[in-house]
């Protein structure tokens, strides 16, 4: 089931290296990139189909399509390499291990939208991902890549690297700007939405690693080759990264539109322990739950993961066996967002805070069903009413905890009564 | 501009575009809760309260946020926003504590009003259960408490602080939960950068911040900030009869509702139980040198008298030695800190009741330098454009002003036009002032080389062709004897003198010439030089050089100090014009006043303040009648001026205060203060506005034209006004640009500006606009020339000297404040750590500071920010009157002191004196 597109070069030694990677085909679009228009580019990438790969999926072509045109102001660049969502480890590969593939990546965006200032904000926490690729940004500059021109062609560009400090809201697209620019990271109002008022007041386009990553296969193959993989309105392939309960936890490349049971059960070799399934959380921690019945039906793109009332998100499944405690896991989850929230919007500051709260005590065996009736009402009253959808991160999961395995909260408070 | 149609709750609103839908449901009367939106900051959107539904919008969004869109439908409140909007607030209330009844913020409690409007259940706060964890109080400041258990992290105070007052003292730290108004490091309050101004206090919107001893007002009286020459306009709230708090006003174009912390925090000087309250006379057989003794009481030297008895001690005195001596023996001195009403008639009774010319008042001491060399320029001494034009310029040159400092509120607005529209700004000062930490040039120039600096950027300038050829040929005159004189002053020559780098004046001049409308800003760090005609004159000739007089956001700032030291000078307290410039050597002008006054003038010029002193100590002088100025702290050399006072055959003062200058006088008259009076004052920017009577005076102290009203009729020439109003039509009745002003017009919000010609005019608010008063602006040819005193082995140090944002002058007002005193209880000489490390000496320790004409002692503070070889000095405090070493050296035109260069020398203290440490109360 596995592809190699985006992981191409994962196996061979050192290809991290610009000597190695150029062997192995890196830069080689460049040429045929400058053959085209800006707007030929972004008509492929468009008709590719390919869909951001941060979380909520929206066409990459079209994000970039919404920038005005004829402003007198620089557009920018920013790639996310923020990947803090808990159970998401791809992009990471793609920094250490092909770093010159999202360089490349890069320069057909920044060629499309007319940007000659990069930024890739990385989290903080990875050292090693920085080291790699700041030490292949230098070797691109050296090899006059980056820089006054672009292997040769016309076109000026620089990309800076500009790490993060460790919180997780810095991955929501304003906060990183607001990050970027000295500031506290705290989301912004939207509207105005980025494209028009981004980095620095300026038009901006946000794009995951792997969203940009993607590129140059698709120049270089064209994109009918690239919606060969996934499904009609899923094309491609994307880095998935399978963890929890299974037998072979890992990252796997692999086209859009698999069946999720199938891809736990040969992929990831299935259940550990020969123990049954209790769960699974099909894109990060922000995704509703899966149950059993529904991983017996579902697909992995994202029509179906919607049918499903959950969502694609960041492609990190976590598998959860039939040992696991479902208010534990929802009160680490609260934890970690109520942790996490910038705390400039009452309801996701507070709110998080007091839902972590009734769930300790539920835990602790003191709580009620009205407790249980509590969470559930505070997830209503917080959901989609803050600046971002941090608190909707939080409060959707929960959710669905909540309507799925809601007899594991009340044994905790029927235990209590007795 | 079109106008945008939506539909609110069924309503039809009109507005413009870029208003938000709560501001357009809020012009309507629809009430929408709020917790962290505040009419004068940016859009926020954080607290989720105002949410709405808008047909065709996903979910709730923040009206606060959304701008109104043509044909857009909103609901304010339905089901379901309100049980949100209470979940909100419950969860806002939640870690709450309810002490409401105690709490000072009381009816003004944004948190209790939108509880109250949504209906709080007591059961759901029941439910979420009550934090037991309760925070400190900051209660560092000594103006206001901060109190997190109350604060409800709208962030409304970071955002006032960075938006309104420019400066980020304070910041929402840490994540989710543990959010919380932070300062810097999380240092107390008064350990961090912040200037105590208190508008953090006053826009936000529960009891988190609260100012220290809060009382709620009975009423609130309209009137003006006393302090600097701003003219903030404020709402001083009264009860019984002091002064409990005070606010800006909104309305007001100059602030916008902004205060500093003397505005805000600094009213208790007026009730301060050293307020002069009953006439003294000095008692028989007290020399007038006892007042000069250290730790003097005013028991000591004076007895209590009631007015008849001091009037008749006052007109005796003046009587004796206009009769033995002749009117030019005698010298009035008016005051900055007076009303117009007071000024014109103080004026009035020294020309016309004392038959002198020799007025003046301490604009001699401050911006004698600009009403000279501006009148010559342009043909008005006075700032040539608004306030606004500040806000509005696209470069900013500064001069010579630490307006944060000084001008606290004009910075603000400055700063405003930086962080909005991206104006850029050149600060040339010898020393890092914050504003030229923020600048984008920053020219460190030697103390007094400010003709060779600007004289270098012209050079440039016209090297580069950046001149502005049309308007010096169409609106000006004397270019080309200006041009020649240019030709010597290259920026290397001038790198030598200034210490400058010549790259950095090649840049600042074509920064400031390339922009499209550009102001300079100077104060005192230009006037106040034996070559403050010629700086001014410079500053002149750049802004003609370039074009940018008489157009928006263009113009000649110069920054007046006091309250109302320009109406000061426009009522004519000034020994060679009467009120409105009206020269007294014009015959045809003293005829009027001869008719006017009833009476025959004198038409000699008279004495200069700073020559009043030479001559009192030369013998020449005899009486001085001097009205709110305090000289023995204000001249230079404060030990000649101690001298020469003291051998006055008669001094009678009339202040608030026994100030170090009354406690010489023969008589004291007690007035009142700005609190106690009505009238007007005329800011920095002409504008005259109205101060109004929020208290009865102190004991029997009386308004200072009501007292010279009656020192007046006992000398023979009698006055009579009902009120102030009378003495303001008697002004617009014989001051052109006055021509126009009157009680009953300035009840407006924005005062009017002169020239204001007649009834119907609507003022000016930027002079000089299609041609210059004198015709065409005239260029003059400037010469560079060094300080008149400079350097020596015997004194090495170049000391400059200065104000702080905390005190006033010479402290009689700001010293006597309980919140102001606290701040900064203690002067300071600041020097650069290397120069502290050469002559050994460590931060805090005591020094001993001589220059030629004095010494003093003083603790010395480290402060980077000034150069080597200079050090610097506030005069505010009487334990360590930097005034006793500075020169008394005067511009040979305008006769003003040399205050900002000096020599100096330090070295270690070998004593410390016992009232270093002490400080009055
Ligand atoms: C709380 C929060 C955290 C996020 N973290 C990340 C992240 O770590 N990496 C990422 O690519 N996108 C993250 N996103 C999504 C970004 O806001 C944004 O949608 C994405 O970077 C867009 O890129 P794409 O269109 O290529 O997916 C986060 C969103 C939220 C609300
Ligand atoms: S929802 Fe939470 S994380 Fe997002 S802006 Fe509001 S407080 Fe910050
Ligand atoms: S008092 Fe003024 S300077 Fe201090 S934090 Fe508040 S707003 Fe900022
Ligand atoms: S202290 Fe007041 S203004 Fe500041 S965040 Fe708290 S409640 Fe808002
Ligand atoms: S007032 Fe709109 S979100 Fe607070």
């Amino acid at each position: 089931m596995e592809v190699k597109i985006l992981s191409a070069k994962f196996g061979i030694e050192n290809a991290h290296l610009l000597e190695v990677a150029k062997q192995h085909g890196a830069y080689q679009t460049l040429d045929k990139l400058f053959s085209m228009t800006p707007e030929q580019v972004i008509d492929e990438v468009k008709n590719s189909g390919l869909r951001g790969r941060g979380g909520a999926g929206f066409p990459a072509g079209v994000k970039w399509s919404f920038l005005p045109k004829g402003l007198d102001k620089p557009v920018y660049l920013t790639v996310n390499s923020d990947e803090s969502e808990p159970a998401t480890f791809k992009d990471r590969h793609i920094l250490v291990k092909d770093p010159h593939m999202l360089i490349e990546g890069i320069i057909i965006c920044c060629y499309a939208i007319g940007c000659h200032h990069a930024y890739i904000y990385i989290r903080g926490e990875y050292t090693t991902q920085v080291r790699a690729l700041q030490r292949a940004i230098d070797e691109a500059y050296e090899a006059g890549y980056l820089g006054e021109t672009v292997a040769g062609h016309e076109f000026q560009l620089d990309v800076t690297v500009h790490r993060g400090a460790g919180a997780y809201i810095c991955g929501e697209e304003t906060a990183l700007l607001e990050s970027i620019e000295g500031k506290k990271g705290q989301p912004r109002s939207k509207p105005p939405f980025p494209a028009v008022v981004g980095l620095y007041d300026s038009p901006t386009i946000i794009n995951n690693v792997q969203t940009i990553a993607s590129l140059p296969y698709i120049i270089w193959e064209g994109a009918d080759a690239y919606k060969q993989y996934g499904t009609e309105r899923s094309p491609g392939t994307h880095l998935f990264g399978i963890s929890g309960h299974v037998n072979k936890p890992g990252m796997y490349e692999l086209p859009l539109g698999l069946p999720l049971l199938e891809v736990i059960d040969t992929v990831a070799g299935g259940v550990w322990k020969g123990r049954s399934l209790k769960g699974v959380i099909p894109g990060g921690s922000s995704t509703p739950v899966l149950t059993p019945e529904e991983v017996k039906t579902v697909t992995l793109d994202y029509e179906s993961m919607a049918a499903h009332k959950t969502m694609f998100g960041s492609g990190g499944i976590v598998v959860l066996d039939e040992t696991v405690d479902i208010v534990e896991l929802v009160k680490n989850l609260i934890d970690f967002y109520h942790h996490e929230s910038c705390g400039q919007c009452t309801p996701c500051r507070e709110g998080l805070g007091w839902m972590l709260k009734i769930v300790e005590k539920i835990l602790a065996g003191n709580g009620s069903v009205a407790d249980i009736d509590l969470l559930r009402e505070l997830c209503d009253n917080i959901e989609m009413k803050t600046v971002c959808v941090l608190s909707a991160a939080c409060t959707m999961p929960v959710r669905s905890y909540l309507n799925k395995f809601r007899h594991e909260f009340e044994a905790y408070v029927a235990d209590t009564a007795s | 501009m079109k106008k945008i149609e939506l539909v609110i709750d069924g309503q039809s609103v009109s507005v413009a575009p870029g208003t938000t839908v709560l501001e357009a449901a809020r012009m309507v009367g629809i009430y929408i809760p709020t917790l962290c939106h505040d009419p004068h900051l940016e859009p926020y959107g954080a607290c989720r309260l105002c949410i709405v539904r808008i047909d065709g919008m996903r979910g709730l969004p923040t009206s606060c946020t959304t701008p109104v869109q043509q044909n857009m439908s909103v609901v304010t409140e339905d089901e379901e926003i309100t049980r949100v909007r209470r979940g909100i607030v419950e969860l806002a209330l939640a870690d709450h504590p309810s002490d409401c009844l105690t709490c000072v913020k009381s009816d003004e409690c944004e948190l209790r009003r939108v509880a109250s409007y949504l209906g709080v259940e007591k059961k759901s706060l029941e439910h979420l259960h009550k934090r037991t964890h309760v925070a400190d109080l900051d209660t560092s400041n000594p103006a206001f408490d901060f109190d997190r258990n109350k604060c409800v992290l709208c962030g409304i105070c970071v955002r006032v602080c960075k938006e309104m007052v420019g400066l980020g003292a304070i910041d929402l730290c840490g994540r989710g939960y543990e959010t919380r108004v932070s300062t810097f490091a999380g240092k107390q309050w008064s350990d961090t950068i912040c200037q105590s101004c208190g508008e953090c206090v006053e826009h936000c919107p529960t009891g988190a911040l609260t100012p220290k001893r809060a009382v709620i007002p009975q009423r609130e009286v309209k009137t003006l900030c006393p302090f600097c020459g701003v003219g903030c306009s404020i709402y001083a709230g009264v009860r019984g009869n002091r002064i409990v708090r005070v606010r800006g006003d909104r309305d007001n174009p100059v602030s916008m509702g902004g205060l500093c912390v003397k505005g805000r925090f600094g009213y208790d000087f007026v009730n301060h139980p050293d307020r002069l309250t009953t006439p003294l006379i000095r008692k028989e057989g007290v020399p007038r040198s006892a007042g000069l003794a250290q730790n003097v009481s005013v028991e000591d030297i004076f007895s209590p008298a009631d007015w008849d008895e001091a009037l008749s001690v006052a007109a005796a005195g003046l009587e004796e030695i206009l009769d033995a001596e002749g009117a030019d023996a005698l010298a009035v001195l008016s005051s900055a800190k007076c009303t117009n009403e007071d000024n014109y008639l103080i004026q009035k009774f020294a020309r016309a009741a004392l038959h002198t010319n020799n007025v003046d008042h301490c604009a001699r001491l401050c911006h004698a330098s600009t009403v000279a060399a501006a009148i010559e320029s342009f043909g008005d001494g006075a700032m040539s454009n608004s306030v606004s034009d500040i806000a509005e310029a696209e470069a900013i040159f500064i001069i010579g002003s630490n307006t944060t400092e000084c001008h606290p509120i004009i910075a603000r607005r400055l700063k405003q036009n930086i962080r909005r529209n991206g104006a850029r700004l050149i600060v040339a000062d010898p020393r890092r002032t914050e504003l030229a930490g923020i600048a984008e040039k920053h020219l460190s120039h030697r103390p007094g080389t400010d003709v060779a600096l600007l004289n270098a950027m012209m050079n440039w300038i016209v090297e580069c062709g950046l001149h502005d050829h049309r308007f010096i040929d169409e609106r000006c005159e004397g270019f080309t004897p200006f041009l020649e004189n240019l030709k010597e002053y290259d920026p290397d020559r001038a790198a030598l003198i200034t210490g400058v780098r010549a790259d950095d004046i090649r840049e600042a001049a074509e920064l400031f010439a390339r922009a499209a409308s550009a102001v300079i800003i100077y104060g005192m760090g230009i006037t106040q030089h034996t070559t403050g005609v010629d700086n001014v004159k410079s500053v002149a000739n750049l802004l003609m050089l370039t074009g940018n007089m008489g157009r928006k956001g263009t113009g000649f700032s110069p920054l007046r100090g006091q309250n109302n030291v320009q109406g000061a000078c426009d009522m004519g307290a000034l020994p060679t014009v009467y009120p409105g410039y009206q020269r007294i050597d014009d015959p045809e002008v003293r005829a009027r006043f001869t008719t006017a006054w009833g009476i025959g003038l004198n038409d000699r010029n008279g004495l200069a303040l700073t020559d009043m002193i030479t001559a009192a100590d030369r013998g020449t002088l005899h009486g001085m009648y001097i009205i709110g100025e305090n000289p023995l702290m204000s001249e230079p050399h404060l030990e000649h001026t101690r001298t020469a006072i003291t051998k006055l055959r008669f001094l009678a003062v009339q202040d608030i205060f026994p100030t170090e200058t009354a406690l010489l006088a023969d008589v004291i008259l007690p007035a009142t203060c700005f609190a106690e009076t009505t009238g007007t004052f005329t800011n920095t920017e002409r504008r005259i506005q109205m101060v109004r009577r929020a208290l009865n005076p102190p004991g029997s102290a009386r308004p200072d034209w009501h007292i010279i009203s009656d020192l007046s009729c006992r000398l023979g020439y009698p006055m009579s006004y009902p009120d102030s109003s009378a003495i303001m039509d008697e002004i617009a009745r014989l001051t052109p640009i006055y021509g126009g002003i009157s009680h009953r017009r300035l009840q407006r919000p924005d005062g009017l500006q002169w020239p204001c010609w007649d009834s119907r005019h609507p003022g000016t608010p930027r002079l000089h606009e299609h041609r210059f008063t004198r015709g065409r602006g005239k260029f003059y040819a400037v010469s560079y020339k060094p300080p008149a005193e400079i350097p020596s082995t015997d004194f090495p140090l170049m000391l400059t000297t200065g104000r702080v944002l905390e005190h006033f002058h010479t402290g009689s007002m700001s010293r006597r404040s309980r919140v102001l005193e606290s701040l900064k209880p203690q002067g300071h000489l600041d020097m650069c750590g290397e120069d502290a490390r050469i002559i050994g000496v460590q931060a805090d320790e005591f020094i001993l500071v001589s220059s030629p004409r004095g010494k003093i002692t003083v603790k010395v503070r480290i402060d980077n920010n000034v150069p080597r070889g200079t050090v610097f000095m506030a005069f505010h405090w009487k334990e360590s009157p930097a005034n006793v070493l500075t020169n008394s050296a005067v511009d040979p035109v305008a006769r003003i002191p040399e205050y900002k260069v000096s020599s100096v020398l330090v070295t270690k203290a070998a004593h410390v004196p016992p009232q270093a440490e002490k400080t009055i109360h």
